[in-house]
């Protein structure tokens, strides 16, 4: 899967009540939780962010609350993918629960600025800094959370290997 | 070979003789647990799966706890499509309002979670059971809408730090304040992925209460999971609530940790997280003078009836000072009305404090007090992120129940030796 787009930068220990305030939590739908992404740290994140738009971030993206409204948020906001330093461990899972890839590159962090451009392969981890000719290397999705990817995430992961009898 | 506490019932539940770190396992679950907001997503999970019955309706526990008693029309939606999946499924232990109180708090007290099990939920703080002997850890909506189907979950088997705490502790420090100060010295993300096993002789003389303050917050250094082995303060607290099978499952002696970091507690102080991160602490002789407005008493983190005896204590014959909101919200009605009959909520009424029904209340900045622009409030709670209790310029300063106690009387931040 390749996957071309805008940064957003961001630093590091980026909360899940940051990416969606509780407040905004008494609705389930995906599309009312994306209005509210980054409302209080980015007021213009919602009305700028395009469809395959890449965020670049510390240290620890997506610490605190377990709530998956927060990668729900993103994803259904456009973010194609999402590079960090670190991941915090509910996030990532959450993640490619849902089926929104998530790399690590320390080097891919530090380098990126805010409306850089990028291009992605997943299957390889290499990221291009379009425009200075930069190359960095992910770490590798571990195998599992690339067949969860793959997959279209665990829902349809778990149909198709677990519930395939019914 | 030789296992750690957690690999042992990782291992157990996998239907596997031994695990190592970064195994990937499927395991059974014991409990799932979901609330008023983590629930309706793992409900839509479920029905997406196409499965039309969960996979054992006793150990699922769904818990209205966030948003109520429902703070708006929303909310109550939220409350309502989980009541109805309840009722259809024929949940066991479904509990809002009456007889219920903060998910982390009833079923603890309802012997619902035990030693040896494991335990997803889908709330971050599902850690704190760790303070019983069991596995227990935060998932998202979707892992656990899949728990609700399959009774399965995919777990990778977590390294272990081993904290060893040794001394003796000084007089009105304890659970809240070692967590804090464990917090600050390894980092918000110094576990991340990791199990935190508390252990060493503070750990032995350290009441339930606060051993699940510990736990709780082993996610705030970024713990897959917190863990205490059970010892006969465990078992004196299982035993009086239920009559249930469970193991007592232990670290071997020889097992293997990534690190084992011993912890010296003659000298800690009462320690308060300062804005806007639980990994930003400070001493509180070295807190200097900051006003607050408002004082919260509550939480999975700090609302068991222990904890409102420990904050009475400092505020009996005493009245918050004067601007001073004093909010308190018991963990469970069990224990709210434990407090009527102790005369603690007289106590609370007496200083001046308001008593919210229990509930996370303002914690997540849900209800029942947020913040203004540029306020500020002590709080006994296990986050104190950036708009966490309301406005984005509002600030959270994390506390002991006895810190906080204090703080109200005091209008500033400051311990029961400054009173």
């Amino acid at each position: 899967m390749k996957i071309k787009g805008k940064i957003w930068k961001f630093g590091d220990d980026v909360d899940t009540d940051l990416i969606i305030p509780a407040r905004y939590l008494n609705v389930s739908d995906a599309r009312e939780l994306a209005q509210n992404c980054f409302t209080d740290l980015r007021p213009d994140f919602v009305t700028e962010v395009s469809e395959g738009d890449i965020i670049v971030a510390g240290r620890n993206f997506g610490c605190g609350s377990s709530r998956e409204h927060a990668p729900l948020a993103l994803k259904t906001a456009g973010i194609g993918l999402i590079i960090a330093e670190s991941f915090a461990r509910i996030f990532y899972r959450n993640s490619f629960n849902i089926g929104l890839p998530l790399i690590e590159s320390k080097e891919a962090a530090e380098s990126f600025s805010e409306g850089d451009e990028a291009a992605v392969d997943l299957a390889t981890g290499r990221i291009e800094q379009i425009g200075n000719g930069k190359f960095f290397t992910a770490k590798p999705i571990p195998a599992f959370m690339e067949e969860l990817i793959n997959s279209g995430g665990l829902v349809d992961y778990t149909k198709k290997t677990k519930l395939k009898n019914g | 070979m030789s296992m750690t506490i957690t690999e042992k019932i990782l291992a157990a539940h996998a239907g596997l003789e031994r695990v190592s770190p970064g195994d990937l396992i499927e395991a059974r679950v014991d409990l799932a647990l979901a609330n008023d907001i983590t629930a309706p997503l793992a409900i839509k999970t479920f029905r997406e799966m196409g499965v039309h019955k969960v996979f054992d309706r006793d150990k699922i526990a769904l818990i209205a706890d966030h948003f109520v008693p429902n703070k708006d029309i929303s909310s109550a939606e939220q409350a309502k499509l989980m009541r109805e999946f309840a009722i259809e499924q024929e949940i066991t232990n479904f509990y809002e309002l009456n007889e219920s109180g903060i998910e982390h708090v009833i079923l603890p007290e309802k012997g619902l979670v035990l030693p040896g099990q494991l335990i997803v939920g889908a709330d971050s703080h599902t850690c704190t059971y760790g303070a019983l002997g069991a596995f227990s850890s935060g998932v998202g909506s979707t892992d656990l809408g899949t728990v609700m189907a399959t009774g399965e979950i995919w777990l990778k088997v977590p390294a272990t730090i081993r904290l060893e705490y040794k001394g003796t502790l000084r007089p009105n420090v304890g659970g809240k304040d070692l967590i804090l100060y464990t917090i600050g010295l390894i980092g918000v993300d110094g576990a991340n992925y990791r199990t935190i096993e508390f252990s060493g002789n503070v750990i032995g003389t350290l009441p339930m209460y606060q051993r699940f303050t510990m736990a709780n917050m082993a996610v705030e250094a970024g713990g897959k999971n917190g863990i205490i082995e059970p010892d006969v303060i465990t078992l004196a607290y299982v035993s009086e609530r239920t009559s249930s099978d469970y193991t007592v499952i232990k670290s071997d002696p020889e097992a293997d940790y990534e690190d084992v970091i011993t912890i010296k507690v003659d000298d800690i102080e009462p320690q308060i997280a300062f804005p806007s991160s639980p990994g930003n602490i400070r001493s509180l002789s070295e807190v200097g003078t900051i006003a607050v407005d408002q004082v919260f008493i509550g939480s999975c983190t700090n609302g068991w009836l222990d904890d409102l005896r420990d904050a009475a204590e400092i505020l009996k014959g005493r009245k918050a000072a004067s601007g001073i909101r004093l909010i308190v919200i018991p963990g469970s009605t069990l224990i709210y009305r434990k407090a009527i009959e102790e005369g603690i909520i007289e106590t609370f009424l007496d200083a001046g404090a308001v008593i919210g029904p229990p509930c996370c209340g303002p914690c997540l900045g849900g209800h029942m007090g947020i913040l203004a622009k540029g306020e500020r409030a002590v709080a006994t709670t296990n986050r104190n992120f950036v708009g966490r209790m309301g406005h984005p310029a509002s600030e959270v300063y994390l506390s002991s129940p006895i810190v906080a106690a204090a703080s109200a009387v005091l209008g500033r931040i400051g311990g029961p030796d400054d009173l």
